[in-house]
Order: C-alpha cells, then sequence, then structure tokens
C-alpha cells in the first residue's frame, strides 16, 4: 500500500502518452490499497486535469500564466512543495527531455533518491527498487534507492510500460498554489519546430532505412508503403542519398546524421559500421536482407531473409491487417 | 569569465565485448579503451569557444583515479587552462548524487560564471550530474543545451525539450549547462596537443582537501545503491525467422506488437 | 630570288645614328642599363621572397640532379603527354635556345655595328635563326588560336578566383613582336642586296612586304626595326618575373633542384631539425611556413592546368585544383612582397583556412597524378601534407577522420575494432590459410605485414587468406605479426597527424624488432609504401604483386589457363604505381596466366586514376559530385574490361562499391591480384595439366 504520484508531460495543450504508461508503473508499485496522483503544470489546463482525474486518484493541477512553457527549473520549483510535504513514497517522470531537465535538481532540492532511466520498478522491502540500461543498453543494472523515509524519485524509459487504458477512476482535482517565493529563472525566448513538411529524422521514434539493397526507385516506393504502415518516418543509408533518391537529411550514419529510435526497420542494409554507427539508443532493430551473411543480421533483434520486393510488400499488408 | 567544465572518462563500448567483473558490480577493464565521454567533449569544447570569445579560465575537473588525468590532458590540449583531478579512495562507488557531491565541493571555492557538463555519460547513462550539482551550487541550469551564447552577464541557450522541440531559453550567469550532441563539432586533439600539455601540473584533491567527510561521498554518501550488473537476457543474433513468407511475416508482425511497434 | 644564300649585311647602323639626337652606342647603353637594373631588382624582390622560405636541402646527389635537367628541363620529357600544347612548347622552348644567341648579336650590334657572335655568324645559323622565327610565329598563332577559339577546357579552371590567360597574350604578343621586328631588320638589308631567298623565309617575307617601302626609307625603318626588337626584348626580360612566365627563368633551375626522395616518401615537418625535437608549431600556415623549394615551385607554375586536368578530385567536382594551389600562393606572395614600394599596410588574409580552404586540403588523396604530370616538377602532395598538418595541429579535422584518427590512436586501427583480434582474419572463414601468428621471439623467413584494412575488413580478410594459401601452395613459410601489429600510419601521416604516425611507426618497428623475420611482404600498397619509404625499410619490404611474380618466374607456381571468355584489365594502384613505381610485376603475374585476355585502360601506369580511397576515405564522405571509383569503373567499360584487376584493398572496397551503386552487378567485375591468381592455380587437376603444360 504505497502513494505514488506521476509527473505528468504535456505536448502544449495534450498530455504526453507516456502518462498513461507511468500510470501503468505508479499502479503496480502502489498495490492494492495505494493510490496514486498526478501533478501537471501548465496554464488554462483545466481540461488535462479532467482527463487525469479519468486515470488517477488525485490530480494537482498547478494552472498559472508562469508556467506556459514546461521548464525543467521553474516545475522543480513549482513541485518542491508538493514533495516535501511528504507522503509519496515513489515520484515518477518520463526519462523524456523534460524529464532529465527537471528531475535531478528536483530530487536533490526534495532529498529524495533518483534512480533513472528505468526499465522496470519494484520495491526491495521498504526501498524503491529498478533495472536500468547502462554501457550503451549493453548491461543491465539492478540498482535500489537508499532507505531514508523521504521516498524516491524515478523515471521511467518509454515503452517499458504498456500504457493503462481509459480510466474510469473520477479522481479528485486539486488546485495546486505556486510557493510564495516561486521565481523562475528560465526566460523563455522562443520555441523552435521543425518547418512543416521537413521530417527531422533525429526525433523519429520509428525508422524504415533503405540501403542499396532496393535497386531502383521502385523499391523506394515499397519501403515507402512499409514505412506509413508502421508509421514511421523513413532514411537511407549512404548509397541512396548519393542517388539522390533521398535528400542528405536522411542520411543515417557517421558521415550523415544520428539517430536514436526506439524502432529501426532495415530493409536491403547491408549494415555497415559506417551507418550502423549513426543508430543509438539500442532500438529494436528489424532486417530484412537477401544475404544471410550481411553484417546487419548480428545486430538486429529479428531478421526476415528474403527478397526484399517479396518480404515488403507482404509485411505491409499484414501490418494494415493487424491495424485492422 | 570563468568557465568550469566537469567530465568523466569512461570505456569506449563500440565494439568491445564487454564482461562483468567478478564482484557482479563493474565491469572488466583490462581489454576496455577508455576516452572522454562523448558529450563531454562537446562541454569542453563549448567551454572552449566561450573563452576564445570572451577571455577567461577553462578549468577541467573530473573524478577518478590517476587513470583519469588523460581526459584531464586532453581538455588542456582542447584549450583548458587547469585541471584538477577529485582523486580519493572514497570516492569509489559514487552514484551520481555522491559525485555531484564531490563537484560541488570543489567547485564552490572556485569562481565561476558558467559551469558545463556532458548531458549524459555513456557508461551510466543516467544524466543527472548535472541537474543535481546545479542544485547543489544553487545556480540556474539548462539540460540538453544544442546552442549556447553568453552576452553581459546572461546565457542564451537552446535546448532539446519536451516532443523533440528545441527552445530558447535565457538564464542570469552564474549558470549550469549541459551539453547535448549538436551543440558543436569538438576540434581535433593531436597526438602532439597531448604531448604539448604533458607537464602541466595537475592538482589533485582529496575528500578531506574538499572539506568532505568520507561517509558523504562515494558509496557512503550515495541515495542509490547498485546491486549488481547483469548481461541482458536476449543473445545479440537476429532471430531469422524461417520457413514460408507468410509465417516469417506473420511473426514479424507479432514480435513488432510484443515491442510496442505496432 | 636570289639562289644564293646572302649574308644580310649590317647596312641599317644602329650603333652609328643618334636617335633622340643622342649616340647609339649611349643610348643604347641606358637601355640595357636600365633594363639590367629593373630586372635584377624584380629578380631580387622575388628571391627575397624565397629567403623566408623554410629550409630544404636540394644540393645534394648532383649528378642526378643533372640527369633530371637534361632529361625532364632540356628534353622536355613531360611535354608530349599532350600533344598540340607539348609540341607547341617544345618548338617554342627549342626557338629560345636557338635565337638567344641572336638577340644577344642584337644587343651587341646596339655598341658595335659589327659586332657577331664567334658560330653565330655565319649563313648556317642565319638560315636556322630565321626558319626558327617563321615557326616561333607559327606557334604564337596556334597557342593564341587556340586560347582564343579552341579553349581547351583546362585553362578555364572553375575553382580559379582569377584569370591570368591575359598574361598568356601579354608573352605571345611580345614573342611575336620580337619576331616581326627582327625580319624587318633582316628585311631591310636583305632588301639593300635586292635578294630574297629560301633560306630566309621569314625576312624575305619581310622583304616582300615591305617592297613598297622607297629605298630612302629603308635604313630608317632597319634602325626602327631594330631599336623595337631591343627595347622589346628588355620588356620581355622585365616582364618574365612579375607574370606567370617567371618560369621561363626559373623551371630549369626548379627542375634540377627537384625532390630526389622517392616519392612516396613524405617530407619532415621540417628539415634539419635534429631527430626527436620537437617543434613549437608545426606545418604550414602562412607562405614563409613554405619551404624556400616550394615557394620556388610557386613562381615557375605556368597556370598549364595539366595538374587539374589529371586530378581525379577535380574531375570528380570535388573543391580541388591543384594549380590554384600554386596560383594562390604565388598571387599572394606578389602582393605581400611587391616589387616597388613597400608591403601593403594591415594583416595579409588568412593562407591556409583562408585563400586555401580547409576542404580544398582535405579533398586531396594524394594520389599523385599531379605531380607526375607537371612538366616542371612542381610538388603537391608535400605541400598538402604539410599544410593539413596545420590544420591538424589547429584541431581543424572533419568529423568523419576525427573518428577514425581517433581509433587510430586507441585501438591502432581505424575501425575501431578490438587490436587484439588483430589476428584473427588468418583463420576467420574456420580454415588455415597458412599464415602463422608470430609470437615475439619467433621467426619466420617472409613476414606478412597487413595493415588494418586486410586485418579487419572482412571482405579484404579473403585476400589475405587466398594470398597466404598461395604462399602455401608456393612452400613459403610465412608469418604475420598478428595483435602486436597496429596500423601503418601510412593516412595518418599522409592526413597531417605526424604525431600519430610516429607512435604507430614505433609501435610496428618494435613488433618486427621482436621477431626474427626475413623479408616483409604485403598486400597493401599503403603499407608497402609506409614501410619502405616512411618507416625507411627499404627493399626488404615488398608488394605481393612483386612476390608472387617472382614465384612465378621461379617456378614456384604454375598457374593454369583461365580464357573465361572475359577480358581482364590491370587498375594501378596510387601507391604501388606513381609512388612505387612498381608497374610491371602485377602485369607480369596476368601475363603469367594463360589465356587470360588482357586489355590496358587509355589511363594506366603513371596514368592511372585513382580510386577515391587514400587520406581516410574510406571513412568520410567527399564533397565530390560523383565518386572516383565509379568514373574508374567507368573507365574499365571504355576499355572492354568484364573485370577489373587490383592490388590494392581501398580500391577494391571502392571499385566494388562503385559498381553496386552504378547498377553493374553481375556486368562487371573486380578482383585482387592474389584471388585472381589463386583461381587459376585451382582451375584444373595439377598433375594433368603440370603435365599437359
Amino acid at each position: 500500500m504505497k502513494q505514488v504520484l506521476v509527473i505528468a508531460e504535456r505536448r502544449g495543450a495534450v498530455l504526453d502518452e507516456g502518462v498513461f504508461e507511468l500510470l501503468t508503473a505508479a499502479r503496480a508499485l502502489a498495490g492494492g490499497g495505494g493510490r496514486v496522483a498526478a501533478a501537471v503544470l501548465g496554464h488554462g489546463i483545466g481540461g488535462l486535469a479532467a482527463e487525469l482525474a479519468r486515470g488517477f486518484d488525485r490530480v494537482f493541477a498547478f494552472d498559472d500564466e508562469r508556467l506556459a512553457e514546461p521548464d525543467g527549473d521553474g516545475d522543480a520549483q513549482a513541485l518542491l512543495p508538493l514533495l516535501a510535504r511528504g507522503g509519496f513514497d515513489a515520484v515518477l517522470l518520463a526519462h523524456g527531455n523534460l524529464g532529465i531537465d527537471l528531475a535531478p535538481g528536483l530530487s536533490v532540492r526534495a532529498g529524495m533518491p533518483l534512480l533513472a532511466d528505468c526499465l522496470e520498478l519494484h520495491w526491495a522491502g521498504q526501498s524503491l527498487a529498478g533495472t536500468r540500461a547502462v554501457y550503451g543498453g549493453k548491461v543491465h543494472a539492478r540498482v535500489v534507492a537508499a532507505a531514508g523515509g523521504t521516498g524516491a524519485m524515478a523515471t521511467v524509459r518509454g515503452g517499458a510500460f504498456a500504457p493503462a487504458g481509459p480510466g474510469t477512476v473520477a479522481g479528485e482535482v486539486v488546485a495546486a498554489a505556486l510557493p510564495a517565493e516561486f521565481a523562475p529563472r528560465r526566460r523563455p525566448l522562443r520555441t523552435l519546430r521543425p518547418e512543416a513538411g521537413e521530417v527531422d529524422i533525429t526525433q523519429s521514434e520509428r525508422l524504415v532505412a533503405v540501403g542499396r539493397g532496393i535497386e531502383d526507385e521502385d523499391g523506394l516506393q515499397l519501403v515507402r508503403g512499409l514505412a506509413a504502415a508502421l508509421g514511421a518516418d523513413l532514411c537511407a543509408s549512404r548509397p541512396v542519398v548519393d542517388k539522390g533518391w533521398l535528400p542528405r537529411s536522411c542520411q543515417v550514419g557517421t558521415s550523415g546524421v544520428t539517430v536514436r529510435p526506439k524502432l529501426y526497420v532495415a530493409v536491403g542494409i547491408s549494415g555497415s559500421f559506417q551507418h550502423m554507427g549513426g543508430i543509438k539508443g539500442s532500438p529494436f532493430v528489424v532486417a530484412i536482407n537477401k544475404d544471410r551473411a550481411a553484417p546487419i543480421f548480428g545486430v538486429a533483434d529479428v531478421g526476415i531473409v528474403g527478397d526484399l520486393s517479396e518480404v515488403v510488400p507482404a509485411l505491409e499488408a499484414a501490418i494494415e491487417e493487424q491495424k485492422g | 569569465m570563468d568557465i568550469i567544465v566537469c567530465i568523466k572518462r569512461v570505456p569506449d563500448l563500440a565494439e568491445a565485448g564487454l564482461e562483468i567483473a567478478a564482484d557482479g558490480r563493474g565491469l572488466r577493464t583490462e581489454d576496455l579503451d577508455f576516452d572522454i565521454n562523448e558529450w563531454d567533449d562537446y562541454a569542453v569544447e563549448a567551454a572552449v569557444r566561450l573563452k576564445e570569445q570572451h577571455g577567461g579560465v577553462v578549468t577541467a575537473i573530473t573524478v577518478g583515479d590517476e587513470d583519469a588525468e588523460e581526459v584531464l590532458r586532453r581538455a588542456l590540449a582542447m584549450g583548458a587552462d587547469q585541471a584538477i583531478l577529485l582523486d580519493d579512495a572514497a570516492f569509489a562507488g559514487a552514484d551520481p548524487f555522491a559525485i555531484a557531491t564531490a563537484l560541488h565541493a570543489c567547485i564552490r571555492s572556485l569562481p565561476f560564471d558558467v559551469v558545463l557538463c556532458g548531458a549524459v555519460t555513456s557508461d551510466g547513462a543516467s544524466g543527472q550530474v548535472g541537474g543535481m550539482l546545479a542544485a547543489l551550487l544553487d545556480v540556474p541550469q539548462v539540460a540538453l543545451a544544442t546552442g549556447l551564447e553568453v552576452d553581459g552577464g546572461r546565457a542564451r541557450v537552446r535546448h532539446e525539450v519536451e516532443g523533440g522541440l528545441e527552445r530558447e531559453v535565457e538564464v542570469a550567469l552564474p549558470c549550469l549547462i549541459t551539453a547535448q550532441s549538436g551543440l558543436n563539432q569538438p576540434r581535433y586533439v593531436s597526438i602532439r596537443g597531448i604531448r604539448k600539455v604533458a607537464d602541466v601540473a595537475i592538482a589533485a584533491r582529496s575528500a578531506g582537501d574538499l572539506g568532505l567527510a568520507a561517509t558523504a561521498v562515494g558509496e557512503a554518501g550515495s541515495r542509490v545503491r547498485l546491486e549488481g550488473l547483469l548481461l541482458p537476457p536476449a543473445g545479440k543474433r537476429a532471430e531469422i525467422l524461417e520457413g514460408s513468407l507468410d509465417a516469417a511475416v506473420a511473426t514479424l508482425v507479432e514480435r513488432l506488437r510484443e515491442r510496442g511497434g505496432l | 630570288m636570289s639562289a644564293t644564300i646572302l649574308v644580310p649585311a649590317a647596312d641599317p647602323e644602329p650603333a652609328s645614328g643618334s636617335p633622340l639626337g643622342i649616340p647609339g652606342p649611349l643610348l643604347h647603353g641606358l637601355l640595357l642599363l636600365v633594363a639590367l637594373a629593373a630586372f635584377a631588382w624584380i629578380v631580387r624582390r622575388r628571391l627575397l621572397v624565397l629567403r623566408r622560405g623554410a629550409p630544404d636541402p636540394r644540393l645534394d646527389r648532383l649528378g642526378e640532379r643533372l640527369r633530371r635537367l637534361l632529361v625532364i628541363g632540356f628534353g622536355q620529357s613531360r611535354q608530349l603527354r599532350y600533344p598540340v600544347a607539348g609540341i607547341v612548347h617544345v618548338l617554342i622552348f627549342c626557338g629560345f635556345l636557338v635565337l638567344l644567341f641572336r638577340s644577344l648579336t642584337l644587343l651587341g650590334q646596339g655598341f658595335w655595328g659589327g659586332f657577331a657572335i664567334p658560330g653565330f655568324a655565319g649563313p648556317v645559323y642565319a638560315a636556322v635563326k630565321d626558319w626558327t622565327g617563321l615557326v616561333m610565329l607559327g606557334c604564337c598563332a596556334v597557342a593564341a588560336y587556340r586560347r582564343l577559339y579552341v579553349k581547351p577546357a583546362r585553362y578555364h579552371d572553375r575553382l580559379a578566383l582569377r584569370s591570368h590567360g591575359g598574361e598568356a597574350h601579354v608573352i605571345l604578343g611580345l614573342i611575336a613582336l620580337l619576331m616581326v621586328a627582327d625580319a624587318v631588320f633582316e628585311a631591310t638589308t636583305l632588301a639593300a642586296h635586292g635578294g630574297r631567298s629560301w633560306a630566309l623565309p621569314l625576312a624575305s617575307l619581310a622583304a616582300f612586304a615591305l617592297e613598297a617601302v622607297p629605298d630612302s626609307a629603308r635604313p630608317g625603318l632597319g634602325v626602327f626595326a631594330f631599336w623595337l626588337h631591343n627595347v622589346a626584348l628588355c620588356c620581355f626580360g622585365c616582364y618574365l618575373p612579375v607574370s606567370k612566365h617567371f618560369h621561363v627563368i626559373t623551371s630549369l633551375p626548379n627542375v634540377f633542384l627537384g625532390k630526389l626522395d622517392p616519392a612516396g616518401r613524405v617530407k619532415p615537418p621540417r628539415h634539419g631539425l635534429p631527430p626527436g625535437a620537437q617543434p613549437g608549431e608545426i606545418g604550414v600556415r602562412r607562405l614563409a611556413d613554405f619551404t624556400w623549394k616550394h615557394l620556388l615551385d610557386f613562381f615557375s607554375c605556368t597556370d598549364c592546368g595539366r595538374c587539374s586536368d589529371v586530378c581525379p578530385a577535380y574531375a570528380t567536382g570535388a573543391p580541388l585544383s591543384p594549380r590554384q594551389i600554386s596560383v594562390k600562393c604565388r598571387d599572394e606572395a606578389y602582393a605581400a612582397h611587391p616589387v616597388f614600394g613597400r608591403p601593403p599596410a594591415g594583416a595579409r588574409p588568412e593562407l591556409v583556412g583562408g585563400l586555401i580552404e580547409d576542404r580544398e586540403l582535405w579533398a586531396c588523396t594524394t594520389c599523385r597524378a599531379c605531380e607526375d604530370v607537371c612538366p616542371v616538377t612542381i610538388e603537391y602532395v608535400d605541400k598538402i601534407v604539410d599544410m593539413r598538418r596545420f590544420l591538424v595541429d589547429d584541431g581543424r579535422v572533419p568529423a568523419g577522420m576525427q573518428k577514425a584518427l581517433g581509433h587510430l590512436e586507441k585501438k591502432g586501427n581505424p575501425y575501431g575494432k578490438p587490436g587484439k583480434k588483430r589476428g584473427e582474419w588468418v583463420a576467420a572463414d574456420g580454415g588455415d590459410c597458412g599464415v602463422r601468428v608470430l609470437a615475439a621471439g619467433a621467426s619466420a623467413p617472409l613476414c606478412f605485414f597487413t595493415d588494418s584494412a586486410t586485418a579487419f575488413d572482412p571482405r579484404i580478410q579473403r585476400i589475405g587468406r587466398a594470398f597466404g594459401r598461395l604462399l602455401r601452395a608456393a612452400g613459403a613459410d610465412c608469418g604475420t605479426l598478428g595483435a602486436d601489429e597496429v596500423d601503418s600510419g601510412h593516412e595518418a601521416r599522409r592526413v597531417g597527424e605526424e604525431g600519430l604516425f610516429e607512435s604507430l611507426r614505433e609501435q610496428n618497428l618494435q613488433a618486427l624488432a621482436a621477431r626474427e623475420v626475413g623479408r616483409v611482404v604485403t598486400t597493401d600498397p599503403h603499407a608497402l609504401n609506409a614501410l619502405r619509404h616512411d618507416y625507411r625499410l627499404g627493399e626488404p619490404v615488398l608488394h605481393h604483386s612483386e612476390l608472387l611474380a617472382e614465384l612465378i618466374a621461379a617456378g614456384r607456381l604454375r598457374p593454369f589457363a583461365l580464357a573465361d571468355g572475359r577480358t581482364y584489365t590491370f587498375h594501378d594502384p596510387c601507391y604501388l604505381g606513381r609512388h612505387n613505381g612498381v608497374y610491371e610485376a602485377p602485369r607480369a603475374v596476368l601475363a603469367a596466366i594463360p589465356g587470360l585476355r588482357t586489355v590496358e585502360m587509355a589511363a594506366a601506369r603513371n596514368k592511372s586514376f585513382c580510386c577515391g580511397g587514400g587520406s581516410l576515405y574510406l571513412f568520410r564522405e567527399g564533397e565530390g559530385e560523383r565518386r572516383m571509383g565509379e568514373l574508374r569503373i567507368e573507365q574499365a567499360e571504355l576499355a572492354g574490361a568484364q573485370v577489373v584487376v587490383t592490388a590494392c584493398p581501398f580500391c577494391l572496397i571502392n571499385f566494388e562499391d562503385a559498381i553496386k551503386t552504378t547498377g553493374r552487378t553481375g556486368r562487371i567485375e573486380v578482383v585482387d591480384l592474389a584471388e585472381l591468381l589463386e583461381r587459376a592455380l585451382v582451375t584444373a587437376a595439377p598433375p594433368a595439366a603440370t603435365t599437359g603444360a
């Protein structure tokens, strides 16, 4: 029976989907009689708080114009009294850009241990414990918060928990006030959004990559279809870009762009180190290649050996079927 | 301008076969090559560029044993003016908080306008030290910086924020910035460059020098305990889906679904 | 027209006249004095620039220098690779040698009417000289026609900041003026004697043209032509050192002072430093950082464009034109050290990183095609390496290359593979190729230095094993250094990372010293060049093509017929051919395979076209619009080949890449010489074939 707080992240006026993954984690940690709460910060966020209240038992809504833009430094100031008041055994955040910006400072100020980028969380006695990927994902570390009685914080890797379904909890929304000493130290100047129509593959979570195995532009069209079915962006290894079939900004590799997707489908890519060197963050790698000895199968998680002109359309059809 | 840059020596994991040491809490290091953490390289470059623009002194600091001098020399070769090695057996087994504690104890006695850290390290990968250090120093911080300009007592920082966007913000000095890839292209450090700084003295500080009790640092001062390392379950060789095309594709869709890829 | 050869009498007597009311000899003396003073002043100013340069010992091996002067300088041996321009140049060069004596004679006649140089006063010289003048005029016409109407591509450099073409027209005009003035001068004397002759075609032609001139005006016209000639000659002399035509004066010394070290040996960072000394700065940043000889190179460049015409980087659209390095440096030298007046106030623009951009320097693969073609033996590779040394010292290295250099430093190979796995290639296919990994203290008559590509690239490992099996078949005992070997450092040195090169060299020399090995053999021409020339191990280092040719000649390898209906062509790797002069050995191996149909590409041997692999280009992306390897495969196809045989890992990687990216898979293949020879050794059952052969 534990009290768990989730700090909800939003993308502008909508909740980040990761919140519902955190809800799953929080419910599991809270156990049967435990309660899960959410904190959401922003300006004009009544709707978001109400949405959260369907899944969380309590929602602390920090609604203030000074919180209009997410700000790891300012948000920490806002949240500190809530945490300092005690009562939370675990405080969870997504290990995303905001979590990295917010959690370390907040944990120090609140005097809580912080387990970062966890793949799994559980209780070891009264202490929060988890597993995290270290050394580029080649090794897992089991970590546990030192006992202290103040509760612990954790940031959770996206995708580590399945998102909770639509809730029916009818939780309580509490209007949380900013502390009197609240004084944001960052002045936001502007937010830069990628230009419309321009895909920034460094930010893509799903990528379908094409290599020289596609022998002509027809092959590229096939792969485009697969990418669309997966909701993925298209990228390429050098030879495809050299031919001018895709822009240079799509080239993944040591001489191109470094990407950090979660899913990487490599179609007709041999898997040279020059190309693989551009892939970071240990994604789930699917390889489709006609050469069984291609090095890509040494780095992929799963693969199909076959002619891509057959495999790619079949896979696309199967995915569409699955989506229904 | 006084600039401090915190760096770390980490193993290069790209081609290495990793083996867990006998105590289960570290790696066998005999066959590993070490170098400066990639993100710390951006931080050093940013520090040196600030100095080149505004003048001042760049101080590089690391926590480690004498092997860690290597990365301090590298920072010196890139243009840092002085280097401090926080070296004490008591620092062993430190979590990010205990590292930040040691760095804080060192930096609080130094003048500084900007502290730069790498956004994350390639070994522990927690991305916490910078933010914790800023909180301990009680200065504003900006994480994951991809752009940095300092002018008239303020830093204008572009950094990566929620949803893969970037935001430009301004903070007053002194401040702490953590460097994300893309902040700059670090300069090359030639072998000759390293040789040229071979004789520069590196100051060593123990926990006692920093006024820290042995219980406040290292494993004793940590808030998170490492219980052990383990190799991830799956062997790293692709599972080749055999059988008919339809069967293989069906299994692949199943795998994608399991991984949340659909 | 008279049939007798007339000796022109010096009828118009310039020396006895008094133009402008000043006695002729006096005026002539003044003209000469002014011209000589101006010439001396200008040349002195130019030489002062050289004196600022770094030391460069160039006065050793005088016999060899003299031989080069005779062959390349006076023999003009490099001119004929471009037939039209080459012939024109050879004719003008010879013409100058002939007319030198005529010019001296006319200068003398400004003082003494009947002045003559013994041996150059008779009718024979007169005829030779007159024909020469006619040919020179013709050459001027051809050259001008080419510049104005034919416009060969190499005269118009897409990377030129400004054109020096105008200077060529000035010079052509001056030469033509000298010929015409002399002809008119001659014609006036001929006319005075009333005869024209086939022996004196140019003078006769002028006489014909001057028939309308009344007799009374002829001596005056003759005197005028005489003065015109001598004034033009003085102008010509003084114009040379202020224009790109300084080469008329400097090219023969430049050839004499050329590089005699092996072509593949890069110059040390600074000549004359004691071994082990660490200079504070290395590399070339400013003009004065070049050696004096390299500065003389700039003065000697004629802007002919041959270097850029053969440059693979220029051909693929990369931002490099070797000749612009010379031209820009010369322009800067002239601008910074003007002939008259003080140097311009203010700081000069940056040379390296400014006038010469970083990317220009990184575009070079050090293939040496430019040096090989330069008629005046200008050195480019050493200069580019010297400028890169500065860039490396300054930390200005392209990102892809930084990674490769970092791996070289930390792991001893540019791939970033663990160094301890370096010897695993010998059995990476599960078999045994016959090459032994030598522990420290072990010995072998033959040591295979693999270098990094052969040790770590799975495709290239196959070449290493094929070569190993060939050695075993020949009964040769061969070892390799295994994990104690590191990269040869060849490319590290060429991209300017001298410190890294030195450290790699030391490790390899120690590994070699720790074993008892006889000869060293390598399948990698870059390693060959590093060991032979950079490490100075010399001839005990062999390329595998040389060893295979040797084993075939000794009868230890007997290839069977390989007639598969395909045509084979050999691609000369830059570091095997141009840098080390090994052209025959690989061809001997091909010739030893019975039935093998071979063809030569147009650009073969020293004209070979780089694959694009040098200067760590396997690890970074070039800026060219096309890839060198693709152009080379097209050249092979043009020659009618279906198989390109090469003898260098980089070439093989780039060509296999090019075949894939241009959709030629299945139509054209690339193999290493060792792989081809192995095919020819296993095609038939040995006993039957040997008895049949």
